[in-house]
């Protein structure tokens, strides 16, 4: 691919301060440490891990809406380059239209007291994107018609509407704007299998049509299984394996990767899961352990592992995997 | 051993836009030492009928005049729709039938530690003093994989993780040695990891304790691995009942197929995923005949005007629909 990434991270880390001030000493957590991504134009990119790996932090610098600590972080489309951590003012406005976030909540994301056409408007509004009602209101009939909102319900208010509804439009609020990049943070997960089903079609619909390029952030396996071009896993803010889904979920290389997928209960009740169950939990980012960040619930740590941190390494063509002994330990 | 007989359940609500219906006519039973799962999209009254097994549900509740829900104890059988006074209640919460939800947090009280809110319900349901209560309770957590118990004991709720206080739930649900367990998607806020753990648990706490469990969820992974039988419900009504292995690799009800074409399943990422058509609609506005119809691709004219009954298949596997009955022979 000679084609720039859309979105490109070099050593990427975002730090939180969880303590201090004044007089005592400062308390940093690492949300997100030292990653390293490329997300190519056009593609369904997966980002999965348990909560507290640092997926939604990581989603949110990429849209600059945490402040980024350390390393290097570009957008880039067919109109402009940004560097993303110097973004100031104008361009950060202009910014704002070209990459947006769906949130996960339906019922949290939408103002009670407005109508659906005024919250779909207001990104437009806000950015002074249209100058004229005429033009807003176009605007907002188009996308909504692409959504498949009804657009006899624009003069609704959001409470009459069920959860894939909601959705459909927090989803046609987040593309007003006309935006290449989308961050989709677990924007299915509150939803009924079925619906969840319909905007999954929906957002692959709206891929082709309107060229996007998704980050998609999910807990969910399986769902990332059937959307995604590309997976990347993550675990307390590192980025352990980034995989064509395919092969991550045919041959995983990262034993925390591995083991996420054999704890997906299978719909099969005589397949019984196989041997690589976690023990215990994910530690605390205010106290990650030394060496590989897994190493405390890993079956297959050695001294190394728990002195030296892995670097991500190429194991083929598309694939990267964090692990001191990827090549030992699973056939591909 | 029949524990639980649940016969004609119905179940409406007063409500200011009219008398709505969320569980109608339902029935089942439950053996001790069983799994039941209960699964069904929002709305499909699920929690509902889990909840009037305690009559937990709100006092706009309505029950149907012939409805009955039969409780099997150690005193004998419970008539438990027939219990009015709350105080009869409050002997069979948390004692003989125990409850565990979606989020732990809910469950303790924020200013209580966990050890003494254990002790308040030993003391409550059983004949117990202080000491021998603290020592079921700090057991309890030991034999649900909290290291440490006797520390976590003294702990408030907000210091455990989430997986920590999913289990101290299930120790203190299961501490005074219910009969009946209803477990109201225990695992939904949780991590798949920390999930999978949580099930081995309940399969183990089975095996050792020989309750009933009624295992509600939207999730059908978590339903096979976890249950022996499983019924479908679709708003209000069970559509399906059957064996787990029955009604996932041989469903016979147009929407428990639906929803399994709806799932991505890991073992075919190239099938699309198709929603069911449609949205559920409104409780208000149930449908004549068969309340699937109007989102059903089978239907046909007699579905909108009569009510299919569940019939039985083959052993043990039922399904309510006119169609597929008729396409593959009642038993």
């Amino acid at each position: 691919m000679s084609e720039k990434p859309i979105i490109s991270a070099e050593n990427l880390s975002v730090d939180f301060q969880i303590s201090g001030g004044l007089l005592t000493k400062n308390v940093y957590l690492r949300a997100v440490n030292d990653v390293n991504v490329d997300i190519p134009k056009g593609s369904f990119y997966g980002l999965v891990g348990e909560s507290g790996s640092g997926k939604t932090t990581l989603g949110r610098a990429f849209l600059k809406a945490v402040n980024i600590s350390g390393g290097k972080l570009k957008y880039s489309d067919e109109e402009v380059d940004y560097d993303l951590r110097e973004l100031q003012k104008k361009k950060l406005k202009d910014y704002r239209k070209r990459a947006q976030l769906i949130f996960q909540d339906p019922y949290a994301a939408l103002s009670p007291r407005m109508t659906v056409r005024d919250i779909i408007a207001e990104p437009l509004e806000v950015m002074g994107l249209t100058s004229t009602r005429e033009e807003t209101d176009a605007r907002v009939r188009e996308i909504a018609a692409k959504c498949r909102l009804n657009l006899e319900h624009l003069r609704r208010f959001p409470h009459a509407f069920s959860g894939g509804q909601r959705q459909r439009i927090s989803i046609a609020r987040a593309l007003v704007s006309s935006p290449n990049f989308v961050v989709a943070d677990e924007s299915v997960a509150a939803l009924d299998v079925s619906i969840q089903a319909d905007i999954l079609n929906l957002l692959k619909d709206l891929q082709t049509e309107l060229g996007l390029t998704y980050l998609f952030i999910s807990h969910d396996l399986s769902v990332v299984a059937h959307i995604c071009d590309h997976v990347a896993v993550m675990y307390l803010g590192r980025l352990v394996e980034s995989a064509p889904t395919r092969e991550l979920f045919r041959a995983p290389r990262h034993p925390y990767t591995k083991a996420l997928l054999s704890a997906i209960p299978s719909l099969d009740p005589d397949d019984k899961g196989n041997a690589l169950k976690l023990e215990g939990e994910i530690p605390s980012p205010t106290n990650p352990p030394p060496g590989c960040k897994f190493n405390t619930r890993c079956a297959y740590a050695i001294d190394v592992c728990r002195s030296e941190e892995p670097k991500l390494e190429h194991t083929g063509s598309a694939h990267e995997v964090a692990c001191h002994r990827w090549n030992e330990l699973f056939e591909a | 051993m029949t524990l639980l007989k649940v016969e004609n359940l119905t179940l409406q609500f007063d409500t200011d836009e009219g008398r709505i219906t969320a569980v109608n006519n339902v029935s089942f039973n439950l053996e001790a030492g069983e799994v039941m799962g209960l699964v069904g999209e929002s709305g499909s009254g699920k929690s509902v009928t889990a909840k009037a097994l305690m009559q937990l549900n709100p006092s706009n509740a309505v029950y149907g005049s012939d409805s009955s829900i039969v409780l099997e104890v150690e005193e004998g059988a419970i008539d438990v729709l027939s219990l009015k006074r709350e105080r009869d209640m409050q002997e069979i919460r948390g004692g003989s039938v125990s409850m565990i939800f979606q989020e732990p947090m809910a469950s303790f009280a924020p200013a209580i530690t966990i050890g003494d809110q254990m002790v308040e319900q030993l003391m409550l349901h059983m004949d117990l003093n202080k000491k021998e209560a603290e020592k079921i309770s700090i057991e309890m957590l030991d034999r649900v994989g909290i290291s440490d118990a006797a520390k976590r004991f003294k702990q408030y709720a907000f210091e455990l993780s989430g997986g920590m206080r999913q289990r101290a739930m299930i120790a203190m649900a299961l501490s005074t040695k219910p009969r009946l367990l209803i477990a109201d998607e225990p695992t939904t806020a949780l991590d798949v990891t920390i999930q999978a753990q949580v099930i081995d648990l309940m399969k183990d706490l089975v095996a050792d304790f020989g309750m009933g469990i009624i295992f509600i969820t939207h999730d059908l992974g978590v339903i096979a691995q976890t249950a022996d039988r499983v019924a479908v419900m679709y708003l209000g009504d069970i559509v399906e009942q059957g064996t787990v292995r029955d009604v996932i690799q041989d469903p016979a009800h147009p929407y428990t197929r639906g929803l399994l074409h709806a799932l991505p399943r890991l073992d075919d990422l190239d099938a699309p995923l198709t929603p069911v058509p449609g949205d559920i609609p409104s409780p208000l506005e149930r449908p004549s005949g068969c309340v699937f119809h109007t989102r059903c691709s089978v239907a046909e004219e007699r579905c909108s005007e009569l009510v299919p009954q569940m019939t039985v298949l083959g052993d043990g596997h039922s399904c309510a629909c006119f169609v597929e009955v008729e396409k593959r022979g009642a038993a």
